[in-house]
């Protein structure tokens, strides 16, 4: 067992971390207020040829691991939380095709995704299908070399603003989930539009757009993996952004902590800096033991994922555990700023709305426990 | 068209101390950096390239571990990088300094144009470069903060204290770059695994020809006899209170030191 980086690794996330800290993180506070995708950012992403970390090197990508695209992750979104959101959704889009994708679509769709020339998202939640992910009524009929689409879906993150999109429709009603097929759909496609953008507690400046089908002819090559196979493309589309949500909550929590530490070794009360007291110690040392927690577990599941392991179930415990865990430790990082922390002054007011986001989004914690549960009393049974 | 960059590495200023007892800069711990202004000068360089072709070359004179310099340069997107280095040039002047970098580049021989940034954050002297297009007799134009080439010949625009002053000049020829030039860009992943694969070949006196009588501390007519803080001058003093209150203060003040 080994915990440490390569000198590879360690080189690639000193360029990313020194970007971190040029660009994103002094504009952070300015793109959450903005309420406008930050285009500027999302485009040097590609330019430094983020976009495509996973991804093999002729589509142009990097070749390396979900390891290095989970630690360049929790670096963006420890630096501009939207930015790393951004990140983590395009590789909804960017993953399914890179996986499941033939190699022509994988010339004419996971290129540009790679390279950062185009953004992609990742449409499947519904009016009705959110949690019960298999209950998507958007309508895929079958029309000669085409697909009919028509339905809308709601939330999708980079919506409106990407290029691609992984869609998840149904192909057969009268088989449920088993009826799912993912389709690859550009934006400008005849019978494709933009609905509400939501009005969120917090990461204002990242779309969540409606996407509205009506009579959206798609051409069958578009399809990813095969008709019907689109429950397992969203597991496992789900399952690599779970690990995608961990690392943002990873960032986040640890921007978190960092500002707390810092509040604390300055703010004087009671003619000593807080941090002289052991309620205030005690805080800070339950922080960094949840995010030492955090961090293993995610680094694990990609680890595992990297390795050809099965990683589905430590997805889901990094995410949950990550995402509460930061819930925690941000609520603990304004409580430590006292009257400060509730204020726009500091960065941990932003923080504390945006932590809840992580245990909502790609699956919520309620659902992560159903699936290491699942998973738990499955390998029981097989003992 | 052949671009050669000329950089240092340096301590990171904002990290570096002086040593009270020895007089010389503290450089353990120090992180090292690119000279800021030579960052400038390699994205002027890469710009450059990108519009009119050709190659990207960078070059430092420095100890073995300056190679790092180069590495972060190539990852920034240089083509190439030379480590001149040798037991010889340890020591070394502005003089020397220009001098042995035009033995180099004489080696190198092709180019168009030589990028320098204006000055080395530590030693602040801003000779090199000039000296080095000396040593070399060909034209060159510092203080640039925009650089054209224009039918084979170079039009700069250079930032004076209290204006600008355009000037061009035939090829080759050596500019020396300001900070407000550009924004020099990121390495990008590509370019840091480029660079982690760059063969960087290292060139002695020898390889370059260098008369070693002018290289190193040898050939180098500047003496450092100390180097210190300067002390304190006077205290300044601030004026608080009503605007009104303060301005008056200060004109009385000011007639005072018989400025007014
Ligand atoms: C900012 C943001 C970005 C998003 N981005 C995307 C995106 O890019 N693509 C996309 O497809 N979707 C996206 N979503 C949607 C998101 O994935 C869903 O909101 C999420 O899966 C929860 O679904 P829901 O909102 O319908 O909640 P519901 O499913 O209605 O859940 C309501 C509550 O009931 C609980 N619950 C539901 N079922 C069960 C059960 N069986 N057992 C126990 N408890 C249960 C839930 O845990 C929750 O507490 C995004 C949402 C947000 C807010």
């Amino acid at each position: 067992m080994d915990f440490a980086f390569t000198e590879e690794q360690q080189e690639i996330f000193a360029a990313v971390r020194e970007f971190c800290d040029d660009v994103l993180k002094p504009r952070a506070q300015e793109v959450d207020e903005a309420g406008e995708y930050p285009w500027d950012n999302v485009r040097q992403l590609g330019k430094l040829d983020l976009m495509g970390i996973p991804a093999p090197e002729e589509y142009g990508g990097m070749g390396l691991g979900f390891l290095e695209w989970a630690v360049i992750g929790e670096l963006l979104s420890g630096a501009c939380t939207t930015t790393g959101a951004i990140y983590g959704a395009h590789m909804l889009a960017e993953y399914p095709i890179m996986h499941f994708g033939t190699d022509e679509q994988k010339q004419k769709f996971l290129a540009p995704l790679a390279t950062g020339e185009k953004i992609g998202a990742f449409g499947l939640t519904e009016p009705d299908a959110g949690s019960d992910a298999g209950n998507v009524q958007t309508r895929a009929e079958r029309d000669g070399d085409e697909y009919i689409l028509n339905g809308s879906k709601l939330f999708i993150s980079n919506g409106g603003d990407a290029e691609l999109y992984v869609i998840i429709a149904n192909a057969d009603p009268s088989r449920g989930m088993r009826g799912l097929t993912a389709f690859i759909v550009e934006k400008g496609t005849p019978g494709f539009d933009f609905g509400k953008d939501e009005q969120k507690m917090a990461f204002k400046s990242l779309s969540n757009r409606e996407l509205i089908f009506t009579d959206c002819r798609v051409p069958a090559a578009n399809i990813l993996h095969k008709e019907k196979g689109g429950f397992r493309v969203t597991m496992q589309t789900l399952a690599v952004g779970r690990i995608g949500m961990a690392v943002g909550a990873v960032g986040l929590a640890q921007a978190a902590y960092d500002a707390a530490v810092a509040y604390a070794q300055t703010r004087v009360q009671f003619d000593q800096p807080i941090s002289g007291f052991q309620a205030i110690q005690f805080k800070l040392a339950d922080m960094a033991t949840d995010i030492e927690c955090s961090r293993l577990l995610t680094y694990q599941a990609a680890w595992r994922k990297d390795e050809g392991l099965d990683f589905e179930k430590q997805a889901a415990m990094a995410k949950v555990f990550a995402s509460e865990a930061c819930s925690r430790v941000c609520n603990e990082a304004v409580q430590i700023h006292g009257g400060y922390g509730y204020t726009k002054e500091y960065a941990v007011e932003r923080y504390f709305r945006e932590a809840k986001l992580f245990e909502i989004v790609e699956g919520t914690s309620e659902i992560q426990r159903l699936v290491i549960a699942n998973r738990l009393l499955k390998e029981a049974k097989l003992r | 068209m052949n671009f050669i960059v000329c950089i240092k590495q340096v301590p990171d200023t904002t990290e570096v101390r002086i040593d009270p007892e020895t007089n010389t800069l503290v450089r353990e711990g120090v992180p090292s950096i690119i000279n800021p202004f030579d960052e400038n000068a390699i994205e002027a360089a890469l710009q450059l390239k990108e519009k009119h072709g050709g190659k990207v070359m960078v070059i430092t004179m420095g100890p073995p571990q300056a190679e790092k310099a180069l590495r972060e340069a190539v990852a920034m997107g240089a083509d190439e990088a030379i480590l001149i280095s040798d037991r010889a040039f340890a020591g070394s002047d502005t003089l020397a300094t220009s001098y042995t970098l035009a033995q180099a580049i004489r080696r190198i021989g092709d180019y168009d144009l030589i990028l320098c940034g204006k000055q080395a954050f530590d030693g602040d002297t801003a000779q090199v470069g000039p000296g080095l297009a000396e040593q070399l007799g060909i034209p060159q134009v510092t203080y640039a903060i925009e650089a054209e080439i224009e039918d084979k010949g170079l039009r700069v625009k250079r930032l004076l204290e209290d204006r600008f002053e355009v000037v061009e000049t035939r090829l080759p020829a050596l500019i020396t770059c300001v900070k407000q030039m550009n924004e020099p860009r990121h390495a990008g992943l590509k370019g840091v695994m480029k660079a982690r694969k760059a063969e960087i070949p290292t060139w002695t006196a020898e390889d370059i020809q260098a008369d070693t009588a002018r290289c190193g501390l040898d050939g180098s007519p500047t003496n450092v006899v100390r180097i210190f803080t300067p002390e304190r001058g006077r205290e300044g003093e601030r004026l608080e209170g009503e605007c009104s209150e303060v301005v008056h203060t200060l004109i009385q003040r000011l007639r005072e030191a018989k400025v007014l």
